[in-house]
């Protein structure tokens, strides 16, 4: 585990009441869940469609529902959650808008976290004529897993489009809150959200 | 496909056993059977707390004959032998396993071709009709003579993941995990349609004597053959029979007659004729109309949400891509039916080409993910 993503478990958990219900979706080894019920007693699911995180989850204890987010969350009742989370796969999926929509159906609250692309040393290494690789966004342009990247500014425009109210926003670099200039200096933006209909 | 999971061993050689019943059992039928006999094996040990014991129940044509093989013939491999060993997905180091063969069976068990006492003849026609909820109060009765007091698993394949479900509702107390795996929570018109090609078959084979063919001495072969056949059919999928036989002929040539000449064609013939010499037709006639009667929601106007509302077990729940007999769906209106009722569960749908026969099969994925599960169960040393 990298330190900015345990700076966005820690972050999370902040948010989080003890003993809530949390569904966290593309919940790879299950670590997040884990990390919440150490630290908050919340009772949960992960969803995940590889074999292997799946698999990775049961060894940890955690309870997890093998699915394609893409097809949208069908076992799960709405409002069932206290709390629906996309932690850093949001960027990963390709029907970003229905599944921010069944995210908030779900849950009564949403968290969102993703590397924000507008951090400078992104914007450095595009600059410089290259796809940007760093602790955030690890992998090539032809490995990548990603394919909806964006930045803060953009995501907070997407949530003025569909009515997402902000709750919280707190925006990271290596392991520390960024207050000033967070689309140039974040590395990581972590977002706690509520359906604003 | 990553490396098979097939470390671990044996459990040996195994052999039988035989519990007598004298207390009457009243069924779900309304009929009651006065004295029955279980046959079940064993395999590791019971520890001191008594708490980790695992059910293992079978499905359509097995039995108590889970692991292990018998001294007189080492072939006689148990019919989940690459699940259940030392070191196994189920490790029997860890794990004390029972299995059983259900009532109405034909394979130590009382069923229809049981000596009645009162008669002194077979059952025949006149053993009741046995259903899960029958079969799960029974391995009750199995459990208390066991001094188990509660299982830690219970766990099964088709149509008998449906009884380690029906464990969860009938006794929440005694049992802490249920492996529910390749399950429908109750049959489609489509499944029950198929069962019913398959009594059909025997029902109206000449050799069948309404139930009674033991007193004539033959056995409805006929019949079974074809039900068996029908019955593969489902068990595979559309991508494994064209993987396995494609449409590859037997001699190489048309013959323009109708004897064996698709490889297909030879090989239902074969599993049919085999399962008739030592499959009770009786036996079959129950088995399918058990599955056909299943449905723990009926008492709840369809809803499985409410119908599972009494269980408290944690749950995994695999399904596998390719089983159209019981299809992925199925196993998924499970599943939501347990996260409404908020109980642990995993749901793991398995990529597998094998169709509803995948639950029998080595597969590194599905054995990983029941290791994983299993080996989570805490249990005293």
């Amino acid at each position: 585990m990298s330190p900015s993503t345990r700076a966005d478990f820690a972050t999370i958990a902040s948010w989080i009441n003890p003993g809530a219900r949390v569904l966290d979706l593309g919940c790879g080894n299950g670590s997040l869940l884990r990390y919440l019920r150490e630290q908050r007693a919340i009772s949960g699911y992960g969803v995940e469609i590889d074999d292997e995180k799946l698999i990775a989850c049961v060894a940890n204890g955690v309870n997890v529902v093998q699915r394609d987010l893409e097809g949208g969350l069908a076992e799960f009742d709405t409002g069932s959650f206290d709390y629906v989370i996309l932690s850093l796969t949001l960027q990963a999926v390709r029907q970003t808008e229905a599944i921010v929509k069944e995210m908030l159906r779900v849950g009564k609250q949403g968290i969102v976290t993703f590397p924000n692309f507008g951090y400078w040393r992104s914007r450095a290494q595009v600059m410089l004529g290259r796809m940007p690789v760093s602790m955030e966004l690890p992998y090539q342009w032809y490995d990548t897993p990603n394919v909806h990247l964006c930045t803060i500014h953009d995501f907070d425009a997407f949530c003025a489009i569909h009515r997402l109210q902000v709750l919280n926003r707190v925006v990271i670099t290596r392991g520390q809150p960024v207050n000033v200039l967070p689309n140039l200096l974040g590395a990581l933006a972590v977002y706690r959200l509520h359906s604003g209909a | 496909m990553s490396a098979i999971d097939l470390s671990g061993g044996s459990v040996g050689v195994v052999s039988a056993q035989r519990a007598s019943f004298e207390q009457p059992l009243s069924l779900v039928s309304g009929a009651t059977i006065d004295r029955y006999d279980l046959a079940y094996e064993t395999y590791g040990t019971l520890n001191a707390r008594r708490d980790n014991a695992i059910l293992v129940c079978h499905a359509l044509n097995a039995s108590h004959h889970v692991a292990g093989f018998y001294a007189d013939n080492p072939k006689s491999v148990g019919w989940w032998d690459n699940m259940i060993g030392p070191g196994k997905p189920v490790d029997t180091n860890r794990f004390f396993v029972v299995g059983v063969n259900n009532l109405g069976g034909c394979h130590g068990s009382t069923g229809p071709a049981s000596i009645r006492p009162a008669t002194g003849r077979p059952w025949g026609a006149d053993f009741p009709l046995v259903t899960v909820e029958d079969w799960v109060k029974v391995q009750a009765r199995l459990a208390d003579i066991l001094s188990i007091e509660q299982f830690a698993v219970v766990m099964g394949g088709s149509l008998g993941a449906m009884q380690a479900l029906q464990w969860t509702l009938t006794f929440p107390e005694r049992v802490r995990h249920a492996l529910v795996i390749a399950a429908a929570p109750k049959l489609t018109a489509q499944n029950i349609a198929f069962n019913e090609v398959a009594r059909q078959a025997i029902t109206t084979d000449p050799d069948f004597h309404d139930g009674n063919y033991y007193a004539h001495g033959v056995v409805p072969k006929r019949g079974l053959r074809i039900a068996r056949m029908i019955g593969h059919i489902t068990y595979l999928s559309d991508d494994a029979m064209a993987e396995k036989f494609g449409r590859v002929l037997r001699n190489g040539q048309l013959n323009f007659n109708f004897d064996v000449e698709f490889e297909i064609e030879s090989y239902l013939r074969y599993q049919g004729e085999k399962f008739s010499e030592y499959f009770d037709a009786n036996t079959y006639l129950r088995i399918t109309k058990a599955l056909d009667y299943f449905d723990p929601a009926v008492g709840y106007g369809g809803n499985l949400t409410q119908a599972l509302a009494g269980a408290k077990a944690g749950f995994l729940v695999v399904s596998f891509t390719s089983d159209w007999r019981f299809s992925s769906a199925r196993s998924r209106e499970i599943v939501k039916a347990l996260l409404d009722n908020r109980l642990n569960v995993t749901y793991a749908e398995i990529n597998a080409p094998h169709g509803h026969d995948a639950f029998l099969m080595d597969d590194s994925r599905y054995f990983r993910v029941v290791r994983a599960y299993l080996d989570n169960i805490k249990v005293a040393s």
